[in-house]
């Protein structure tokens, strides 16, 4: 059990995605123009990373290893396809903010990087927790994230004002994003250390 | 003029690496020295390319008449991955040279979003094969363009005094953040 919940937790802090691992950067700096876009990428991350770890982990003893990684990316594309599928019926307008990004799930390196570090070498019940910690790990970062940009950018988080008046739009923009995600990650650094 | 537009707003507007947040992770992770940015850049332009070609191919005559198109992030994330593996074992055989220079960046670039999110945008976009073409081989200049400028940025960072947390990605990013700046000053000129 304890080992259960060092694999559920390491992926907000420790052995976060984003500020430690730098993976995936490419949805984070994209979509995190707003606390709630980066929320919903985060959260449609998190289930294509648990159901491929959870597929890939009762799968790995049938697949030669040579075909490993294709095998993989079929996985992994097939839960995307879902996903794709899912947000455009239920939730039109995020899919819409999101964009292109929902399909480039697939070419996110941390789903591939864990299913291929963590869930082809562990049981079920591991990789599920593993998955599902890094993906909410990954959310979480983005909605810092997002929440540090639309706050400066536009005095708001998840919509509600906070701030009024006319803010530094650029934060919002992609040369903002660049710029927070940097320091983000240093801070990061910083208290990894110090620990 | 068509064409004009569409190579210098994806070149310089709509720069895919510093504007559409495509290509991030090689953009940071192999931008350290001149030589391989050049190198990455070039392998890029090389597998864009054929890759738009043939997922546009596979788009208009497969994917769409049979009524598919749902079936369109698998088909193109496969068709990317063998065509990567079979223009490696080609160029191996055929240029040994060119291998040599561009042999370990191939692999890498599966999982390079730029192309995947390219061959996208072309279906997207509704272009015809040859304006899919000329989008694909802007875009990858744009990415190449970036590559280079950003190594360029980073050798000289390099020898410069940054604060202990700073060092490596945050600095990176902070840098890449001004350069995007520099990017926006682009926008409007179509």
């Amino acid at each position: 059990m304890n080992k259960n919940l060092k694999n559920f937790t390491k992926g907000f802090i420790k052995e976060n995605p984003v500020f430690v691992l730098t993976l995936g950067l490419c949805p984070t700096l994209g979509v995190s123009t707003s606390a709630i876009n980066g929320l919903g990428m985060g959260l449609a991350t998190a289930f294509v990373l648990m159901m491929s770890n959870l597929v890939v982990s009762l799968v790995k003893n049938f697949i030669p290893d040579k075909v490993r990684i294709p095998s993989f990316i079929v996985i992994i594309a097939s839960f995307v396809t879902i996903v794709e599928l899912l947000m455009q019926a239920y939730v039109p307008a995020l899919f819409e903010q999101l964009g292109l990004f929902i399909p480039l799930i697939v070419v996110n390196c941390i789903v591939l990087g864990r299913a291929e570090a963590f869930a082809s070498k562990n049981g079920i019940v591991a990789s599920v927790i593993d998955g599902l910690g890094m993906g909410l790990g990954f959310a979480f970062a983005l909605t810092i994230l997002g929440s540090i940009r639309e706050l400066l950018g536009s005095g708001a988080i998840f919509s509600i004002n906070l701030i009024p008046g006319d803010l530094m739009l650029v934060f919002v923009l992609a040369p903002g994003a660049f710029i927070v995600l940097g320091y983000l990650i240093a801070l990061s650094n910083k208290l990894n250390k110090s620990k | 003029m068509e064409y004009i537009i569409i190579i210098i707003s994806a070149i310089f507007v709509n720069n895919i690496v510093l504007a559409q947040f495509l290509g991030i992770c090689p953009f940071v992770g192999v931008s350290n020295k001149l030589s391989t940015s050049i190198g990455m850049g070039s392998a890029v332009l090389f597998v864009m390319t054929l890759a738009t070609l043939v997922t546009w191919l596979i788009q208009t005559y497969i994917l769409s008449p049979l009524g598919i198109q749902f079936l369109q992030t698998i088909a193109f994330i496969l068709v990317i991955a063998a065509l990567v593996q079979m223009v490696e074992i080609i160029l191996k055989k055929v240029s040994p040279a060119l291998y040599g220079a561009l042999g370990v960046f191939l692999p890498l670039i599966t999982t390079n979003c730029t192309v995947l999110g390219v061959a996208i945008l072309t279906v997207q976009k509704d272009f015809s094969l040859m304006e899919g073409v000329v989008f694909a081989i802007s875009n990858a200049s744009g990415f190449a363009l970036a590559m280079i400028i950003f190594a360029g940025i980073r050798e000289h960072l390099d020898l410069m005094e940054v604060p202990g947390g700073m060092r490596g990605v945050p600095i990176a990013l902070v840098t890449a953040g001004i350069l995007a700046l520099a990017f926006m000053g682009f926008t409007g000129i179509v």
